[in-house]
């Protein structure tokens, strides 16, 4: 059973190598891609049963046991995020298959998904901080010939920049785990965790917190998103897509993990400044998303919108506030990668990223249309669709912690939200058509089902959110009580 | 020992923040590479230096180094060693397409 | 100008043959000593960067008629696979095992896992450092 845990992290990665073997097998690459990933999914499907039933599941690499060797570790929270990343990119692949071109499917583009799914899911189960710095390398790498794949000017231009924040953060990690290490001597995660207990949140402990940080705000986009917008907005829809669902997760991810696990002793200071970035990074999202009229820009502002919104709930630190933030990341994966492929096919069809250079889509494409609008419902947070209980949840956390101002600022973005996708539906969407019917691209059926599908998918989450709260106290459960996992890892 | 390297590792960290602001594009990656050694010489501070003795027990009497931070300095270094190719072959391309290695040209594509 | 380059070309000649002895060495002696696959596959792949420096491109790929990509993702390959063989036997991911034999000639000899893992990785770097220097020098003409 343990072992099922590496598996979700080699399966992507050993199917990645093979199809570097067959590099003219197109096909092959589609469709291997797209079932192995499926397959991952419901691999992980079957760990999150397994833990809500019979708790955290560990497993030490090569029988080194827990704080000596590396170990992987699966809680209610992880695993859940492993499996709506694997469901998404396996929708994104499958619009790419449609989309991306067959000269970018040659150079490697699916073994590269793979090893950054690989990535992502490895960071997601580590238990180790070091080993965390390794995952998101291998993440990042996989990212970073993402962005470069097609070598149009734009794409190189952006991700020279893109590269450079990274490897400098990537540094600044470094120093913040060598600081740790110095300090603690250990890097295990449950083991930190438990040594801080011990011996209290030291002023220099809580100086090496503030480091981390900053290396995962600048991973995450949580006010040091600047770097965002450019790059998200060069790839091609699908890549965007994926990286738009899944990698500023990772950094909210490692965010709640050392903040719940880690460093929770100094709240006054350490979820103070993490408020305060939050509710900067949501006006900033917002004012970014009101004033740019590109479409793809819009889009990536709203990234950071959401980005901002999560981690309220990790400043006010309370459960309900914690479940909220559970749901609201599954809700924004599903639902981003939603928005990027659309506004992909937008784009492709308009043959413009320029708000003011298209409109009227209505009459021609009906059906983009209306999943636009639900949609953009759905990150409103209109009932029943997935946004909703998210943000019920997390609101209702905020004003049992009493912090106003988060309040007013996270509900006046969703207003944001919906004002500037609205923008993007009414000018694209209404007004005269300009494309008559002879010029029209017909935009093939193959090319909206991966986008109906999360439809459908954000449409499940919301009525099935019942379904899905047990996992989801689960993950908050283990979050807010650390010894949970302490003893899950350290003691079996 | 650990003193003197801290002021070496700090002394790398101000050239290469040096570096990394310049105009230049092989300088910022010059500017990364020095970066993450000054962060390797901070892990072996951090690790406790322990003279010449191996991370092997028995070799040399009863004293033996903590392999942990040797580990972590060696699969920086491989991790490194990658990302730095990769952006050597990324500033080569850029200066193919470009005709350029001054970052300052390498602005936003499109202006709003 | 054409340079001369028979000296370079005759010493390499002589050189690899040191150079991979040497790389071969610090591969097996990695099991208790320094050294391992990592630092063996670098010294192998400097054997090729020599070759690469000496003569050109096109004779080398005559001689080595092999793609890197490949033995990069061979040795990757190998490493998941040799990790994946502990999980069939029931044990942790990437558990490794030894015995020692008892071979004529030889006499006795501890054979490791660890080494089919080594192998993997070395693999892997000779396959990643070439395709490196072939990607920035193949296009400069």
């Amino acid at each position: 059973m343990n072992n099922l845990l590496v598996l979700l992290m080699v399966v992507p990665l050993l199917v990645g190598i093979f199809l570097v073997f067959i590099p003219n097998y197109i096909h092959i690459h589609r469709w291997s891609t797209f079932v192995s990933l499926l397959i991952n999914a419901g691999l992980s499907f079957w760990v999150l049963q397994h833990i809500v039933n019979n708790g955290i599941v560990t497993v030490d690499f090569g029988n080194w046991e827990a704080p000596f060797g590396i170990s992987f570790v699966g809680d209610s929270f992880s695993v859940l995020l492993v499996l709506t990343t694997n469901i998404v990119s396996a929708i994104c692949v499958l619009y790419a298959i449609k989309t991306i071109g067959l000269s970018r499917e040659k150079m490697y583009f699916y073994p590269f998904v793979l090893f950054l799914v690989a990535g992502v899911n490895g960071s997601f189960l580590t238990g180790d901080l070091f080993n965390l710095f390794v995952t998101f390398e291998v993440m990042l790498l996989a990212s970073y010939a993402l962005i470069t794949l097609g070598g149009t000017k734009k794409q190189l231009q952006e991700s020279f920049k893109y590269i450079a924040i990274n490897v400098v953060s990537s540094s600044l990690f470094l120093v913040a785990i060598a600081y740790l290490y110095g300090l603690l001597g250990t890097l295990n995660m449950a083991h930190l965790s438990e040594r801080i207990a011990t011996t209290g949140q030291t002023p220099l402990l809580t100086v090496v917190s503030l480091l981390f940080l900053i290396v995962f705000s600048l991973k995450s986009g949580l006010l040091l998103y600047q770097w965002l917008p450019g790059s998200y907005s060069t790839p091609s829809p699908a890549v965007a897509a994926i990286f738009g669902a899944l990698l500023t997760k990772v950094g909210i991810y490692a965010l709640f993990r050392t903040f719940t696990l880690l460093f929770y002793h100094e709240q006054q200071i350490t979820h103070l400044i993490i408020g305060i970035m939050a509710a900067i990074t949501l006006i900033g999202g917002s004012i970014g998303a009101i004033a740019y009229s590109n479409i793809r820009l819009i889009v990536s502002y709203n990234v950071i919108i959401s980005v901002g919104f999560i981690l309220v709930a990790l400043a006010v630190m309370n459960i309900t506030a914690i479940e909220g933030a559970v749901i609201y990341l599954i809700h924004d994966m599903v639902v981003k990668a939603l928005l990027f492929l659309l506004a992909g096919s937008m784009i492709y069809v308009a043959k413009s990223e320029r708000l003011g250079d298209i409109s009227g889509l209505i009459r021609n494409y009906p059906v983009l249309g209306w999943m636009f609008f639900i949609t953009v419902l759905s990150l409103t947070g209109i009932p029943p669709l997935s946004g909703f209980f998210g943000k019920v949840l997390l609101g209702i956390g905020v004003i049992e912690a009493k912090s106003y101002i988060l309040l007013a600022l996270s509900m006046l973005s969703g207003f944001v939200v919906l004002y500037s996708l609205l923008r993007i539906f009414m000018s694209c969407f209404w007004g005269e058509t300009i494309i008559s019917e002879e010029e029209e691209i017909p935009l093939k059926k193959s090319q909206l089902i991966p986008s109906a599908i999360l439809v459908l998918l954000t449409i499940g989450i919301g009525f099935g959110v019942e379904g899905l709260t047990p996992y989801i106290q689960d993950a908050a459960e283990t979050l807010m009580n650390p010894e949970i996992y302490i003893d899950a890892v350290l003691e079996k | 020992m650990e003193t003197l390297i801290i002021i070496v590792a700090g002394v790398l960290v101000t050239s290469a923040t040096y570096l990394i602001l310049s105009q230049n594009l092989i300088r910022v990656i010059l500017g990364t590479g020095v970066l993450t050694h000054a962060v390797h010489l901070l892990i072996m501070a951090m690790g406790g230096f322990s003279g010449n003795v191996v991370p092997i027990i028995g070799e040399k009497g009863n004293t033996y180094a903590d392999a942990l931070p040797q580990a972590l300095i060696l699969t920086s270094i491989v991790i490194n060693f990658a990302v730095a190719a990769f952006f050597l072959v990324l500033a080569y391309q850029v200066y193919n397409r470009m005709n350029t290695d001054d970052l300052s040209k390498l602005r936003r594509y499109y202006h709003e | 100008m054409k340079i001369n380059e028979v000296l370079l070309q005759s010493v390499t000649k002589i050189i690899v043959f040191i150079i991979l002895t040497l790389a071969i060495y610090l591969f097996f002696s990695g099991h208790n000593n320094p050294g391992g696959g990592f630092v063996g596959g670098l010294v192998l792949a400097s054997s090729f960067v020599l070759m690469l420096l000496a003569f050109d491109i096109e004779t080398v790929k005559h001689g080595i008629p092999v793609d890197f990509k490949l033995v990069a993702a061979l040795g990757a390959a190998i490493v998941v696979i040799t990790g994946l063989g502990a999980v069939v036997f029931g044990e942790a991911f990437l558990t490794q095992t030894f015995r020692v034999f008892d071979i004529p000639v030889f006499g006795l000899i501890e054979l490791s896992t660890v080494t089919i893992f080594e192998l993997g990785v070395s693999l892997t770097v000779v396959g990643v450092v070439v395709t490196i220097i072939l990607s920035i020098s193949e296009d400069v003409s």
